[in-house]
Parts: structure tokens; C-alpha cells; sequence
């Protein structure tokens, strides 16, 4: 099962969800270097909230804020098929 | 009171995030027209968050979809809260319009809202703009938007930048808002570099009695602004009207003008207005 | 060592005091290099190399006229790595992203000092590597001419790139297949360099307007391209569309005439990026509007300032640099249209224009609570620009006016302190964002001139905060102990050292 959302423009964010036997986050931001721990631990509260547990998360960040971030991820669990 | 409302697209974060900058007086978010029928549910749920982080102090409006379509139920159900105001109505009509009210009713007491949301119907069709004196005095209404664009469609003429097709519109939607108390909301101006024809625009419609303008894009706001704000003569020549009758037992007369209680009660409103947009 | 900022500075450099340190010492002259060679044309790089005995441990010098265009600057590279010269150091008033070949002299060791005033593209990403063996010295334009003229930067040879030359060396900019307008910028290599070549693809028997003076020319190399005119100017340069610029520059306009210096007689300098422009379009409108006459409008030059002293709304443009077409036309047939030279624009101790200016219109990528600017390193540390004339204008101008965005895709403009300090605090009075005016609270005579203000005048820490509500606060950056360059202040002090990354 596989979700998308979020778009590759600037102040936005794609998020990939897909099932998997783990959890698995790859964060690939321009502004990781700042923000990379802001960034896991607004995925880790998405993922408590939609009470997730075993995904592979792969983000490819343009600088997103929080709320960009979470709505995404928020999307992209609820889009898994 | 509002002269200029924004529209942004909802599921553009960029957007959204610098909407407050800007000096109009209300931002509409869109999930309608700007958002593709695939991303309908992530623009809403942008959204949602993007309100929970953000207070923008302006009045937030959102546009739903139209109730012709699969989204509205859910639009509502998510974003009616007390970080929104009002809810802009696509498709209007008297019997929708009624219908909102109903839900809006159900959802401010399931999510105790702590405040009434308001509608502002968007007129569009020549069915709802044969019935706006209606419409205009349902309960919850406190602006009417003309959509010209979808409007001339509908009527099957071409839309001109010079809007002589919507005259008659225009005039119809001002008189049902200004009979009911609410303001009349003009049409967007769709050229975003046409400056000159903008205001002109702005004119045309100001002079019908609408009260305040919606736009597409950001570089349109100040000049909306400037047209739809009393300009500094006329606070002037207020202030000198209501300094007067003060004064002065029965009429009056300014530079050979004579004052009577319309000009006086015109005289209020624009430092009312003034007042309300911080220019005295 | 520290400096009076607080930030390291190797052993052995002077450290920087204050942006007014210079008053207390006199100006250091060295004597002028005329030439006597009359036989000077040459037809091959290899030509001038041989003549000169141009050798290892020399410093050779360009200018950035023709920015991303130059072929000049390559074209000698090119000619070090055939002969294999060691040791050279490199004084360019800028280097450009198409200056690449320098990567490779770097890394070879046949460049290994190179002083500049703006370093963009991958030379920068180099240097910032580690690659540079000895070190990078970043300029202002000022502080360049300031260290020719003193004798502190000797330079051995200079190659003037120049649209249009004389066979006895005289040079324009104006004239010629490739022009670039004005040359302002290697006046001071043309006058105390010790030996000078002018080189250019169009030889001429007269020229329109003589920026380069054959007495001191040495050399006049003819080439079949000096660079590609699609790099050197813009057709037209534009007022920004975004609407978060313009509300930036309305403010920031708004601001200018509020605080009094939009008046009669005013002088002023914007830069070319679209937010500066729109500032100097707004401030036309309101020229008009209220029947302002100005005085002069400096740096470099666009098609704004060209209309504005045609429209009879300035006197005159004192110009070191043309962006435009319309520029390069105005300077060619205007009289009211001046070169200054980099001294006269920007060197402390030549009564420079800067001094002149009611107002001056900065960037930045940052700008910390102090106020101290950055426009030489990104927020990651890696170099991108470097002053120009930004600390020098700053100093000089009544009022010098930052315009910025407070984020950009979520990296704020507004820290703690920035990575690297190009210009003082001390310098800077106000900063406009789409999101409210932070004056210098230093400024106490603006602030009380905005006592009645309409605009959104907040502290800078209230920005700051107000910002990070959206980015939050990010995180130090960590950046390695190695330091690859110096931040030069136009005094010749060190204000901040260039770290590794």
C-alpha cells in the first residue's frame, strides 16, 4: 500500500508513504542542516496522532513549514491503497 | 466591514503562509475552483492545519465546493471552527443558502463554536441573481459576491475588461445588499498587471454601491483599498459637516451647498469607515 | 584573536574596531605607473605572458565588467596552466559562476591567493571546500582601490578587459561588439598597477568616451572575443512582480519619506536585484507626485535612474557600473551621466560618493539582533556574494536601508547572530520585511521621527520572533575550525574570518 501527497515547489513538501515491516524515515531537505530534528519530530507526532506504526516515510522537502509537513503526511497515510 | 478580499489557493502553502502580509481586509481561502478534483482532500486538510498554527487577524472565508458537488459536506465538517468566519457559498442560490444555514447551525453546536459563522453566497447564475433580494435577506448573510466570470457564462455573453454585460448585475446585487444592510462584493479584476484598468474597474462598481472588492492577486489590494476608502477630502469635508450640525440649529449650508440630514448621515458612515480602516 | 565584534580573526591580521577607525590614520599613496613603451600591440595571451616574464608568486588583477560574460579572466587562466605557473594570486573585483576554470588552478596549486569583492558560483564552493591553498581576501570596492592605491594589494600585472581600445592603449567601455557601459572598476589597477594590458576584441581609431588612459597602458592585446554580451548586461533590467517585494519596497518607500529624506536636493543608490528597483520606482512616483527634484542617483546604473535623469528628476548619475542597455546609451550621449571610478565611489579616504547618500538600498541573506549583515555566505557557510559596495555604502550613506524577506523556504533572514559579519551593525539603521520596519534602536533621532507612524515599526527581536512562529528556531550551524578566507573591512581590518565547511 502506497500514498502520496504534497507537491515539489518551494514552501511544499512530497511525502511517499508506504506499508512496510518497520519504521523508516529518509528526510531529503535543503534545510535539513537547521532542521532536521524539527522535521522527525513533527513526522513522529503525525504518526502517533493517526496511530501509525510501520511505514516508510520518504520526504522530499522544499522548505515546508510544520503545518505543510504534517497536512501531507496526514494525506499521504490517508491516501494508502 | 471589509473594501478588499483576497483569494488564495488552498492547497499552495507559499501562499497561504504569506496571505497575512498583505493589507486586505479578508482572505478567502479556496477549495473550489484553484484546487483540482484530485487534491480536493489535501487542500482541505492544508488548510485545517495551516488555521490551527496561524491566527491572521483578518476574516478568514473560506470558499467551499458547491453543494452540485461531492466535497461540500466534508469541507464543512472539517474546517467549520472558530478559527474561520465565514463561509463562502459558490453557486448560490435561495434554497442552498438555506441549507448552509441549517448545517452551520447543526456544526456550531456539535463542535461549540464559540462564535456564529457568517455566509457570504457568490452569486453567479442568472437564476440566483433573478432571486438576490432574497437571498441578501436570509439569515447569517452579511455580503453578497458577484462572480462575473461564471455569471456571463451562464447569461452566454463575452466578459469585456470594460464589464458593461455585468452593468445590470452589478446594479441588481448593490441595490438587494444595500436594501438589506450587508455589503455588496465586486467581481475580481482578472488582468493582474492592468493597474489602470483596475481602478477604473473599481470605480464603475463603487459607484453602483458596492462596498468592496475581491481579488486574485496580492498587487491589487492597495489600490482596491484606495478606491473603496474615503479619500482625504471627503473625511475632511465630514468632519466639517458633523462639526457644523453640531452647531448650528436646523440647515446649514457649506460653500453654498446646503447640508440636510442625508448629507449628514453620509457624513457619519464616512468616518465610520474611516475610523474602521485606521485612516483617522 | 577577537575583534571588537567578537568574532575570530587568525594571529597576525589587523582586527577590526569600527566602521569610523579609518579618521584616525591618513591616507597611504603610492606613485602612480605611467608607461613608456610606445610599441604596445600584441596579438596572443602567450605574447604578453612572454614580454611581462609574467612568473610564479605573481599577483595578477581583472575586473568584473563583463560579470558572467568574461573571457578574459579564462582566457589568462588558460595560459597559467599551459606555462604551469605556481603561486599566483588572483585580485578580481569579482568572480563569476563562469570563471570555473579556476577550480582547477586552485586545486593545482597554480592559484593560491586569490583577494576578491564577490565570489558566486563553483570557485566559491572551492574555497568554501578547502581547496584554496593559501587564502581568500574579500574585499570591499572600496576597500580594494583603498588597498591598490596604499600599496597593500601590489599588483603586477593587470588585464583590462575593454570593449573597445586604441592602438596606443586608450580603452572605452561604450564602444566595440561586446560593450559593458562604464568602467569604473580597474581605474585604480590602471593607475598604480606595475605593468597594465588592455584587452579587447575591437580595435578602433577613435573612441566615443576614454575611461582607459593610454599613458598608462603597457600592452594592448587583441583578441577575437574579450566575452559573451549575453552575460554582461540585461537587455532591460525589471521591477520585481512579487507581491511580497513590492510590499516590501511601498514600505520601504513609505518609510524614506516619512523619515524626510525623500526631498529636494536628495542623492540616492539602489542595487539592480527587483525589490531595490521597485524601491527606486516607487520613489519616482512619489518625485512626481509631490514635485520632488533630487540630486544624484550612484552605483550601478539601470534603466530606472537613466529615465529619472532624463525626466529632469535628478541632476546627475555618478555611475561605476552599468547594468542595462539604456545605461550604457545614457552614459555614451548624457553629459550629466558620470564614471566614478571604484576610489570615487567607495574608498574612505577619497571623499567618496557614498558619502553623498540620503539613502542607500541593501540586501541581505542575513542580518542578526545587532544589526550586523551577511551577503557573503549562505546560512549553511558556504560563500555566495561578498560585500561589493554594501559595507562601503552602508558607512556612507544618512540612511542605509536593508530590504528583506523574513524567510525563504523556511530559512529565516533574522538570527541570533549571523555566519559571517560583511557589514556592521553600527552601519545598518533600518531593516524592512513584509512583516513590519525594524529601526535601529542606535537610531534614536528615527525613532522619534516615527513616533506617529502608520507603518509597523517593531523591534527587530519582536521580527525575529514573529518569524520563527512560521520557521521555528533553527539550529546552530556547525562549521569546521579551518579557515579558508578573511571578511576584509574597508579599512583593511579583519571583520570575520571564512570557515570550512
Amino acid at each position: 500500500m502506497k500514498g502520496i501527497a504534497g507537491t515539489l515547489e518551494s514552501n511544499d513538501c512530497l511525502i511517499t508513504v508506504e506499508t512496510s515491516d518497520k519504521l523508516e524515515i529518509i528526510i531529503n531537505s535543503p534545510v535539513a542542516y537547521l532542521y532536521e530534528d524539527e522535521i522527525k519530530k513533527t513526522i513522529l507526532e503525525v504518526l502517533k496522532n493517526e496511530k501509525q506504526e510501520k511505514l516508510k516515510i520518504v520526504m522530499e522537502d522544499k522548505g515546508a513549514l510544520d503545518y505543510t509537513i504534517r497536512a501531507r503526511l496526514i494525506v499521504a497515510i490517508r491516501r494508502m491503497k | 466591514m471589509r473594501r478588499s478580499l483576497l483569494f488564495v489557493p488552498g492547497d499552495n502553502p507559499g501562499m497561504l503562509q504569506s496571505a497575512g502580509v498583505y493589507n486586505a481586509d479578508a482572505i478567502i481561502i479556496d477549495l473550489e475552483d484553484s484546487i483540482s478534483l484530485s487534491n480536493k482532500d489535501s487542500a482541505r486538510i492544508l488548510v485545517e492545519e495551516f488555521l490551527k498554527d496561524y491566527k491572521l487577524n483578518k476574516e478568514i472565508i473560506v470558499r467551499v465546493n458547491s453543494f452540485d458537488s461531492p466535497y461540500y459536506k466534508e469541507d464543512l465538517e472539517t474546517l467549520v471552527s472558530d478559527n474561520i468566519d465565514t463561509i463562502l457559498l459558490p453557486k448560490a442560490n435561495l434554497e442552498n443558502t438555506v441549507k448552509l444555514d441549517a448545517i452551520l447551525s447543526k456544526l456550531e453546536s456539535k463542535k461549540n463554536l464559540t462564535k456564529t459563522i457568517k455566509i457570504i453566497p457568490l452569486i453567479e447564475q442568472v437564476s440566483s441573481l433573478l432571486e438576490v433580494e432574497d437571498i441578501a435577506l436570509l439569515n447569517r448573510v452579511d455580503g453578497i459576491l458577484l462572480g462575473a466570470e461564471d455569471l456571463t457564462t451562464d447569461m452566454g455573453v463575452e466578459r469585456t475588461k470594460k464589464g458593461y454585460e455585468i452593468f445590470y448585475p452589478r446594479a441588481k446585487v448593490a441595490l438587494a445588499c444595500i436594501n438589506a444592510g450587508i455589503e455588496a462584493i465586486d467581481t475580481p479584476f482578472t488582468d493582474t498587471r492592468d493597474f489602470i484598468g483596475l481602478e477604473e474597474d473599481c470605480h464603475m462598481a463603487k459607484g453602483l454601491g458596492f462596498k468592496a472588492k475581491s481579488a486574485i492577486h496580492p498587487n491589487h489590494i492597495d489600490i482596491i483599498n484606495k478606491v473603496y476608502s474615503p479619500s482625504k477630502e471627503e473625511i475632511v469635508y465630514a468632519i466639517q459637516v458633523l462639526k457644523m450640525a453640531k452647531t448650528s440649529k436646523g440647515a446649514f449650508s457649506i460653500n453654498n451647498k446646503m447640508i440636510d440630514k442625508p448629507v449628514i448621515e453620509r457624513a457619519k458612515k464616512t468616518i465610520e469607515n474611516a475610523k474602521a480602516f485606521g485612516l483617522i | 584573536m577577537k575583534n571588537s565584534l567578537g568574532r575570530k580573526v587568525p594571529n597576525g591580521y589587523p582586527l577590526f574596531e569600527a566602521s569610523n577607525a579609518f579618521e584616525k590614520k591618513k591616507r597611504v599613496l603610492i606613485s602612480e605607473v605611467k608607461t613608456k613603451n610606445k610599441d604596445k600591440l600584441v596579438n596572443s595571451y602567450a605574447e604578453v605572458f612572454e614580454k611581462l616574464e609574467i612568473k610564479d608568486g605573481m599577483t595578477l588583477s581583472f575586473h568584473h565588467h563583463l560579470r558572467n560574460g568574461d573571457q578574459v579572466l579564462n582566457a589568462c587562466m588558460e595560459e597559467v596552466k599551459r606555462r604551469d605557473l605556481k603561486n599566483l594570486t588572483i585580485a578580481a573585483s569579482a568572480i563569476f559562476p563562469n570563471n570555473e576554470i579556476l577550480v582547477e588552478l586552485i586545486k593545482n596549486k597554480n592559484v593560491t591567493n586569490i583577494y576578491t569583492n564577490y565570489l558566486n558560483g563553483p570557485v566559491a564552493e572551492a574555497i568554501s571546500h578547502g581547496e584554496l591553498e593559501g587564502m581568500l581576501i574579500m574585499q570591499t570596492h572600496g576597500g580594494r582601490a583603498r588597498a591598490i592605491e596604499a600599496g597593500e594589494l601590489k599588483i603586477d600585472v593587470a588585464f583590462i578587459a575593454t570593449p573597445a581600445a586604441t592602438k596606443s592603449g586608450g580603452g572605452s567601455g561604450v564602444d566595440g561588439k561586446n560593450p559593458c557601459g562604464v568602467l569604473g572598476y580597474p581605474i585604480p589597477d590602471m593607475l598604480y598597477a606595475k605593468k597594465k594590458v588592455v584587452v579587447t576584441d575591437s580595435l578602433v581609431d577613435k573612441l566615443t568616451i576614454t575611461d582607459i588612459k593610454h599613458e598608462y597602458i603597457d600592452y594592448v592585446l587583441k583578441v577575437d572575443s574579450i566575452g559573451d554580451s549575453k552575460g554582461i548586461v540585461s537587455g532591460t533590467t525589471q521591477v520585481t512582480f512579487d507581491p511580497i517585494g513590492l510590499k516590501i519596497a511601498k514600505d520601504a518607500t513609505h518609510l524614506l519619506y516619512e523619515l524626510g529624506v525623500i526631498k529636494d536636493g536628495f542623492s540616492m543608490q539602489t542595487g539592480a536585484g527587483g525589490t531595490s528597483l521597485a524601491v527606486a520606482s516607487f520613489v519616482r512616483e512619489k518625485m512626481i507626485k509631490e514635485k520632488i527634484k533630487g540630486k544624484m542617483a550612484s552605483g550601478g546604473i539601470t534603466s530606472y535612474f537613466v529615465s529619472m535623469l532624463e525626466e529632469g528628476l535628478i541632476e546627475e548619475i555618478r555611475d561605476v557600473q552599468c547594468f542595462d542597455l539604456e545605461a550604457i546609451r545614457s552614459y555614451k550621449e548624457n553629459e550629466k551621466h558620470y564614471l566614478m571610478s571604484a576610489s570615487k565611489y567607495a574608498n574612505p579616504y577619497d571623499n567618496p560618493v557614498v558619502n553623498d547618500l540620503s539613502f542607500m538600498i541593501l540586501g541581505a541573506t542575513e542580518i542578526d539582533l545587532d544589526f550586523n549583515v551577511n551577503v557573503t555566505t549562505s546560512s549553511n557557510g558556504v560563500i555566495m556574494g561578498g560585500s561589493g559596495g554594501h559595507s562601503d555604502a552602508a558607512y556612507g550613506a544618512e540612511i542605509a536601508l536593508v530590504v528583506a524577506k523574513t524567510m525563504n523556504a523556511r530559512i529565516p533572514i533574522i538570527k541570533k547572530a549571523v555566519t559571517t559579519i560583511t557589514t556592521p551593525g553600527s552601519d545598518i539603521d533600518c531593516l524592512v520585511t513584509e512583516r513590519g520596519i525594524a529601526i535601529n534602536p542606535k537610531r534614536k533621532d528615527l525613532l522619534e521621527k516615527l513616533k506617529n507612524s502608520k507603518l509597523k515599526i517593531v523591534s527587530i527581536e519582536e521580527l525575529m520572533e514573529e518569524t520563527y512562529k512560521f520557521t521555528r528556531e533553527p539550529k546552530p550551524l556547525e562549521l569546521k575550525s579551518k579557515v579558508v578566507g578573511l571578511v576584509e573591512y574597508r579599512d583593511g581590518t579583519i571583520i570575520d574570518s571564512l570557515y570550512q565547511v
